[in-house]
């Protein structure tokens, strides 16, 4: 076997990209970076009903219709009707393929029981088989499922062996892109260890179930020379065929808008600095009947009033139900939902597998286009399946609203403190948590923002109260006795209101006082004035009185001297 | 099971019967395999049923679409067509104990009874 694939990871990067070929499934292109290595051999393996015929269908399918490569399948499981019929339910017409000459469906069904081996023998009418089929329609796809069969009929012959590694090296030289599918191991990829002769490419299906879900998931153990994912990506096998579901944000991508999105309340759009940014997502975490669904409520009645269309996947309420309880607190959404324009969808988190639940979210929000999206109670998927499986799941499904710019809300029951249960915190822009608090016998709630990444959002705790027309953010009272709320708020209120009153009374009446005082003193202040006035008259009169007393003494004085005809005075006298 | 067992029980072989034996034998060209495979497939019949046996020779080489339609994975591959049920007998057919028991002329049990 040639060893000049690149084994290095620096090299991939820097290497030529390998040639693929398109398996026409979607995601599964997407992980391995374009399809299965052209020309090679490529190994899936899984448990029984773990979808590897299906696999290998549809890339001969994706292969004849979509990249004119023509394929052979050659089945050791099935009969070839069978085969056709059980896809055909899938849309593939195997029988048409067959007629256009795009496919041969081989099958050899060996019968154990029917056999008999005595001494050496070779494989050498498969190949012959292949071949003749291969040369029939120029194929350049060969599936051969499952190889593993030839182990059941022939035992752990070395000529088994031998004859497997001949015929991987042989698909190799015809330079066909080759899927061999095996039966999975309890300790090794495959029961019959086959993996040992196809080294270029391995993919493992698995079907587990865990607590009566089943979850679907395929995982790229090796991909020589091509740099691809490891992860386990969950698939499901959906009307159209086999569908793998990647998280997109690998590459994290998303754009991001400066624009605003309300959150239907007004003072939380302020607590946020103006709002969820456009494509967001919040996380609203808290614990029990914290109003977590209120909150989503609200942005779906923002959003709907301004004549966009928001999905609302519930997890824990029938949409009826949640329609009566939000009219309580005064959201009525009827009018939406009857407009179009508010899609509610309720699916028990346990319904079916949570691949089920991420194809069901990823086609409604293909149908529905929304704006803005809610994921009302994704903790409960935990009751499910497993907890690391719920994460990636609620991580793919947050993806989905990412990736195409909606802007999204989950909610999730956490237990009140700061680390969530279902870790997807880090994935989330905002995260809201809504918590309980005890006391004075009273339950109240607050909210407070967590995080809101780029932008300047409040330090604030505040208490969220519903009331009949909605949600209210109110200010904590937060003092030397701690933060208040509830009734101790309002009693607190009351009191600094009493206070309040009574320092203006205490102001008023000293304001009060002070007028009568000076008001007192001014009209002391005018007596003294008009005392003063009439004292200065009395004065004037009283120097006037005497000027005119001595004016006409004088003149007397004169009068008199002439009436007695006194002698001349030589001094003049009154002649002044 | 061995071969000197078998051989002293002359009830397990069941060679008194009238009835018809149709072989067929599948073979790829002249390899080794096939070659030994005719060999012995010739002699075992020549032994147990002379002259109430055919044997068709196949060669996939001239026609491999054949090794689908007949189901044939293997080379050397003797298919009994008659008597039923058909039975495939996959090898050279280097050890005739176990092509007796293959080809049912004796029964893999009655040995031991």
């Amino acid at each position: 076997m040639d060893n000049t694939a690149l084994t290095g990871s620096t090299d991939i990067a820097a290497g030529p990209e390998l040639a693929k070929a398109a398996t026409g499934i979607s995601g599964l292109d997407q992980i391995t970076g374009g399809g299965l290595p052209l020309g090679r051999v490529t190994l899936v393996t899984g448990s029984a009903g773990a979808g590897k015929t299906l696999l290998g269908l549809q890339f001969l399918v994706a292969g004849a219709r979509e990249h004119g490569e023509p394929g052979v399948l050659l089945t050791f499981e099935e009969s070839a009707a069978k085969v056709a019929a059980n896809v055909r339910s899938l849309g593939f017409d195997l029988d048409e393929l067959q007629r256009d000459g795009l496919l041969v469906v081989l099958s050899f069904r060996v019968e154990p029981t029917e056999i008999v081996t005595t001494g050496a023998f070779d494989f050498e009418p498969l190949f012959l088989t292949l071949d003749d089929a291969i040369g029939r329609v120029g194929a350049q796809r060969v599936v051969l499922d499952t190889l593993e069969v030839l182990f059941g009929v022939f035992g752990e012959d070395s000529t088994v062996r031998a004859e497997l590694s001949r015929l991987a090296r042989w698909l190799e030289d015809r330079g066909v892109t080759a899927i061999v599918t095996g039966e999975r191991g309890s300790s090794s990829l495959t029961r019959h260890g086959i993996e040992e002769y196809v080294s270029d490419c391995v993919l493992v299906l698995d079907h587990r179930v865990h607590e009566e879900i089943s979850t679907r998931r395929l995982r790229l153990v090796k991909y020589r020379g091509s740099a691809h994912g490891t992860n386990e990506y969950p698939f499901l096998i959906s009307a159209r065929g086999f569908v793998v579901l990647p998280v997109t944000s690998i590459a994290l991508d998303y754009a991001a808008p400066e624009e605003r999105f309300s959150t239907g309340i007004a003072r939380l759009d302020h607590m946020l600095g103006g709002g969820l940014f456009l494509g967001s997502t919040v996380l609203v975490s808290g614990t029990a009947g914290t109003g977590k669904t209120s909150l989503g409520a609200h942005l779906m009645n923002s959003a709907c009033a301004r004549g966009e269309r928001a999905l609302w996947v519930l997890f824990e309420e029938s949409p009826g139900q949640v329609l009566r309880n939000m009219r309580s607190i005064g959201l009525d959404l009827r009018p939406w939902v009857d407009a179009g324009l508010l899609r509610m969808w309720a699916a028990r988190p346990s319904a079916f597998g949570l691949e089920a639940h991420l194809a069901a979210l990823s086609r409604l929000i293909e149908e529905v286009s929304p704006s803005v999206g809610v994921l009302d109670g994704i903790g409960s998927l935990a009751h499910g399946a497993a907890s690391p499986e719920v994460t990636s799941m609620v991580a793919r499904q947050i993806d989905l609203f990412k990736a195409r710019g909606i802007t999204a809300m989950v909610t999730a029951l956490g237990h009140g403190d700061e680390t969530s249960n279902l870790s997807v915190s880090s994935m989330v822009d905002t995260w809201l948590l809504l918590r309980n608090i005890e006391t004075n016998g009273e339950r109240n709630r607050l909210l407070f923002v967590l995080k809101s990444r780029g932008t300047a959002h409040s330090n604030q705790v505040r208490e969220f109260v519903l009331t009949d027309h909605g949600v209210e953010l109110v200010d904590v009272y937060a003092g030397a006795a701690g933060v208040l709320t509830g009734s101790a708020r309002l009693a607190q209120r009351a009191a600094e209101r009493d206070a309040e009153l009574r320092r203006t009374d205490e102001l008023d009446r000293r304001r009060r006082e002070l007028h009568r005082s000076i008001s007192e003193r001014e009209s002391h202040f005018a007596a003294v004035q008009d005392q003063l006035a009439a004292e200065r008259a009395e004065l004037d009169q009283l120097d006037l009185r005497e000027r005119r007393h001595v004016t006409s003494a004088d003149a007397d004085r004169l009068a008199m001297a002439a009436g007695r005809w006194a002698d001349a005075d030589p001094n003049g006298g009154g002649q002044r | 099971m061995s071969d000197r067992h078998l051989t002293d029980d002359p009830i397990a072989v069941r060679a008194d019967s009238d009835q018809y034996w149709d072989l067929r034998l599948y073979v790829t060209g002249r390899s080794p395999n096939c070659l030994r495979a005719i060999g012995n497939l010739r002699r075992a019949c020549e032994e147990h049923l002379a002259d109430r046996y055919q044997i068709e020779i196949v060669d996939l080489l001239e026609n491999p679409r054949l090794a689908a339609e007949d189901q044939i994975l293997a080379v050397p591959t003797v298919v009994r067509r008659l008597p039923q049920p058909i039975r495939k007998i996959i090898g050279d057919l280097s050890d005739a104990a176990r092509l007796l028991v293959g080809l049912q002329l004796r029964e893999p049990g009655r040995t031991r009874t």
